[in-house]
């Protein structure tokens, strides 16, 4: 199980160099395709291929391209979702930044089947550098005929735009980051119209990942039904995992989809085990603001099955013992960690992050800080674990956009999974006394 | 035309109609409430969520349920829809909740507020929130920002329902306010205290549904609910002239454009809406300046209804009745003197 597609020619230097890229076979996809192919047949493979969004929801691709409106003379985008911002989750930072022309290639692969003349990729503020890279490498793909007027004489015409955000997570959500690339506030629309009707500019859009539109370049090349067979069910393919926590091995490792769980935490090849020998606690499995799951119920379903790196298996009994594989943000916490005060730290990130436009999440994101940090602080009582759980159930599914899901999902796995140690600060404000090294970071 | 049962209440409304638009053509208690929805205002509605309802089945050919509650103002009808709002428990619950949300950073300075009286957040804790707040921690609070010397802001009221915005951006030229920052403190501002000067400004003192944007010539000046509204129209040059002015005695002490029972800015009778002129709103304020029409009608049960006498006898004994649980067999109550005495009811 240690298929590498995206990731294959990581390890040759300077891979991010145009002549290098097409030495070890870059853009013979899109040379193949081009003079061999049509966007119906582009758009066939991916729908066989199985390929669901890799940024969080997993909705498959190619159902979203073929909802793509395309009325008769009205311009049609695509637009990468590079504003990379969940916690946890740095893969797309690593793929731009090491391959930056698989992305482009990814680009106009699906610009083709799209019929997309102009593709944006929305890359997040703090990737500025990263930015710098896709910028050199669209002007080498400009010069060497790959991008511009009549790509390798196909008569496709394409420009592909990198724009730098300013560095807000709700940029993320494909709304908002439509109305920031427009200029404007990003603030999430309110859908219907989806930007596959009205999206860019009021014109039909597609908005998808980083690593989704680069998993294009290798569908075509192996074929659709090649590639589904990679993976397990309907989780085919490979993905990027970004490992963090209290691994010995932390970084972004493409894996198989139905990797056991358990062996990514433990095998030489991936994490390497938790750091110092000490026992494994809690995984957040897909980016901060997926459920937390205790290491009885990640290693193993609630059924006794073991759980897998995929969308089905981790999704396996809902929330009540299950999570989701997002999008890939694997933080791994060992024994010496608190829930309480790693909770706390996420509901602080939420509620600095949330834009404001509605009310439940404006509101009830700060409301969640204050009280978590008011157990934290040894104030905390037992009415407050029951008036955390109640309000992170009046903002899920009462917002806009999904930040306020993102938001209250923390908090009700924290306290599904982990009651017991909420109440221990409630009980025993005395046992927490280094909080104040916690904010000083130190230990 | 797509036919949507509200509440086990069907009702056939024409194609595009919103669901809060439909249950408004219904009326009665099953129309949701609504904080940041104008009629008047393209684009308006969505983010307060006090609106939201449970749509049981999307429509006759897809009759699955909508997983989340939705935002009735922004929600258009299908045909076989079927929606409950006050007949599923669930739904009140979550509006209890919005409410909360609304009022956590509330200052609730309503005895010194202008709006109060006729303002929807009051109403809407009245109507749907709890009677006792679980916040127990400071309030937000902003630094004033000054927008002009007609036009008080008081941030600190503000919801957020980006009902000025709108306003400013459709019928005025050019916005100078919007929102600034993000999250818990965005706040409306004019960014470097710009002041907003333009003949139409003051409508965004009508669209306000809370104390933030209230009439610095009306400030402080009486209760709402001790002056009386009456319609009053003048040749305008600058807009259609009719209006509300409000009477203390003899005196105007504001001019406001009309609003309709969803305190929601009136139309015309060739139906554009009735925006007001900043010269009428401010400038005009002796009756000798307009022709008068009359009391306006105020059909809502709202305090500034107290003060007509015929209204609040007739809540009175709405209200006694509830009271005393129900009416008595065979026993007509008559409006008028007495109608309060138990004794009178049983006679």
């Amino acid at each position: 199980m240690s298929k590498k597609l995206l990731l294959k020619n990581d390890h040759i230097p300077n891979i991010n160099q145009l002549a290098v890229y097409r030495q070890h076979g870059g853009y013979a996809v899109l040379e193949n395709t081009l003079k061999n192919s049509n966007p119906e047949n582009v758009l066939e493979e991916v729908k066989k291929s199985g390929l669901r969004g890799r940024g969080g929801a997993g909705f498959p691709t190619g159902l979203k391209w073929s909802f793509l409106a395309r009325p008769e003379g009205v311009s049609r985008y695509l637009v990468c979702n590079a504003d990379e911002s969940e916690p946890g989750t740095f893969k797309d930072r690593y793929l731009m930044e090491r391959i930056p022309h698989l992305l482009i290639e990814g680009m106009i692969l699906s610009s083709f089947a799209l019929g997309a003349k102009t593709s944006y990729i929305y890359i997040r503020g703090e990737y500025f550098y990263v930015a710098r890279i896709l910028e050199v490498a669209i002007a080498e793909a400009y010069a060497a005929g790959l991008l511009g007027k009549n790509i390798m004489g196909s008569g496709f015409d394409h420009d592909c735009y990198v724009q730098v955000g300013a560095g807000a997570y709700i940029c993320g959500e494909e709304t908002a980051l439509l109305e920031s690339l427009e200029g404007k506030r990003g603030n999430p629309r309110i859908k219907p119209p989806f930007p596959a009707v009205a999206g860019l500019y009021g014109c039909p859009t597609v908005v998808n990942n980083v690593e989704t539109i680069a998993a294009v370049v290798p569908i075509l090349e192996l074929g659709g039904d090649e590639y589904a067979k990679i993976g397990i069910g309907k989780s085919t393919g490979t993905k990027l995992i970004s490992a963090s926590g209290h691994i010995n091995k932390p970084g972004v490792y493409e894996i198989e989809l139905g990797l056991p769980v358990e062996e990514f935490i433990y095998s030489e090849q991936y994490c390497g085990g938790i750091r110092g020998g000490r026992k494994l606690k809690a995984v957040v499995a897909g980016g901060s603001s997926v459920p937390i799951l205790p290491t009885e119920l990640i290693l193993k379903t609630a059924n006794g099955e073991p759980r897998l790196m995929s969308y089905e298996s981790l999704g396996d009994g809902g929330f009540a013992s299950g999570t989701m594989l997002g999008s890939g943000g694997f933080i791994v916490m060992d024994e010496d960690t608190s829930i309480v005060k790693n909770l706390y730290t996420f509901a602080r990130f939420y509620h600095h992050e949330s834009c404001g436009q509605c009310s439940p999440c404006r509101e009830g994101t700060g409301w969640m800080e204050k009280i978590i940090h008011k157990i934290l602080d040894g104030h905390g009582t037992m009415q407050d674990i029951d008036l955390l759980w109640d309000i992170q159930s009046k903002i899920e599914g009462k917002t806009i956009c999904p930040l306020g899901e993102a938001a209250a999902w923390p908090v009700a796995a924290a306290i599904r999974h982990f009651r017991s140690e909420f109440e221990s600060y409630v009980q025993n404000p005395e046992n927490i006394k280094d909080i104040k090294h916690y904010y000083r970071l130190q230990n | 035309m797509p036919l949507v049962t509200i509440d086990d209440i069907p009702v056939e409304v024409p194609e595009g109609t919103t669901i809060l638009e439909a249950a408004r053509m219904i009326g009665g208690d099953i129309v949701p409430p609504a904080m940041c929805f104008h009629s008047k205002l393209k684009t308006s509605g969505g983010y307060c969520r006090t609106c939201i309802v449970k749509v049981e089945q999307g429509s006759a050919k897809d009759p699955r349920p909508m997983p989340k509650p939705v935002a009735s103002c922004r929600t258009t009808v299908m045909d076989g829809m079927v929606v409950r709002n006050i007949t599923s428990p669930e739904n009140l619950e979550a509006r209890a909740g919005v409410v909360e949300m609304l009022l956590i950073n509330h200052p609730l300075d309503c005895p010194v507020c202008d709006q109060a009286g006729e303002c929807h957040l009051q109403d809407l804790g009245y109507e749907h929130g709890k009677e006792a707040t679980r916040y127990e921690f400071a309030r937000r609070e902003f630094e004033p920002t000054d927008i002009g010397d007609k036009i008080k802001l008081h941030m600190n009221r503000c919801i957020l329902c980006y009902r000025c915005v709108k306003v400013a951006d459709q019928i005025t030229d050019g916005r100078c306010h919007g929102i600034i920052n993000r999250g818990e403190v965005a706040e409306i501002s004019t960014y470097i205290e710009k002041a907003i000067d333009n003949d139409f400004s003051g409508n965004v003192i009508d669209v306000c549904p809370v104390g933030a944007l209230t009439d610095k010539t009306f400030r402080f000046k009486s209760r709402v609910w001790f002056t009386k509204p009456v319609d009053a129209h003048r040749d305008c040059t600058k807009c259609c002239g009719n209006v509300r002015l409000w009477y203390q005695g003899e005196e105007v002490l504001r001019v406001t454009a009309r609003k309709d029972q969803w305190g929601e800015v009136e139309d015309n009778a060739d139906g554009s809406t009735a925006w007001i002129c900043n010269e009428c709103r401010y400038d005009k304020k002796n009756t000798s300046d307009w022709t008068i029409e009359g009391p306006s009608k105020i059909d809502r049960h709202s305090v500034i209804s107290a003060n007509h006498y015929e209204t609040s006898l007739r809540n009175i004994k709405a209200d006694t009745l509830k009271m005393m649980g129900s009416v008595p067999h065979g026993v007509k109550v008559e409006l008028g003197t007495g109608a309060l005495d138990p004794n009178n009811l049983h006679k």
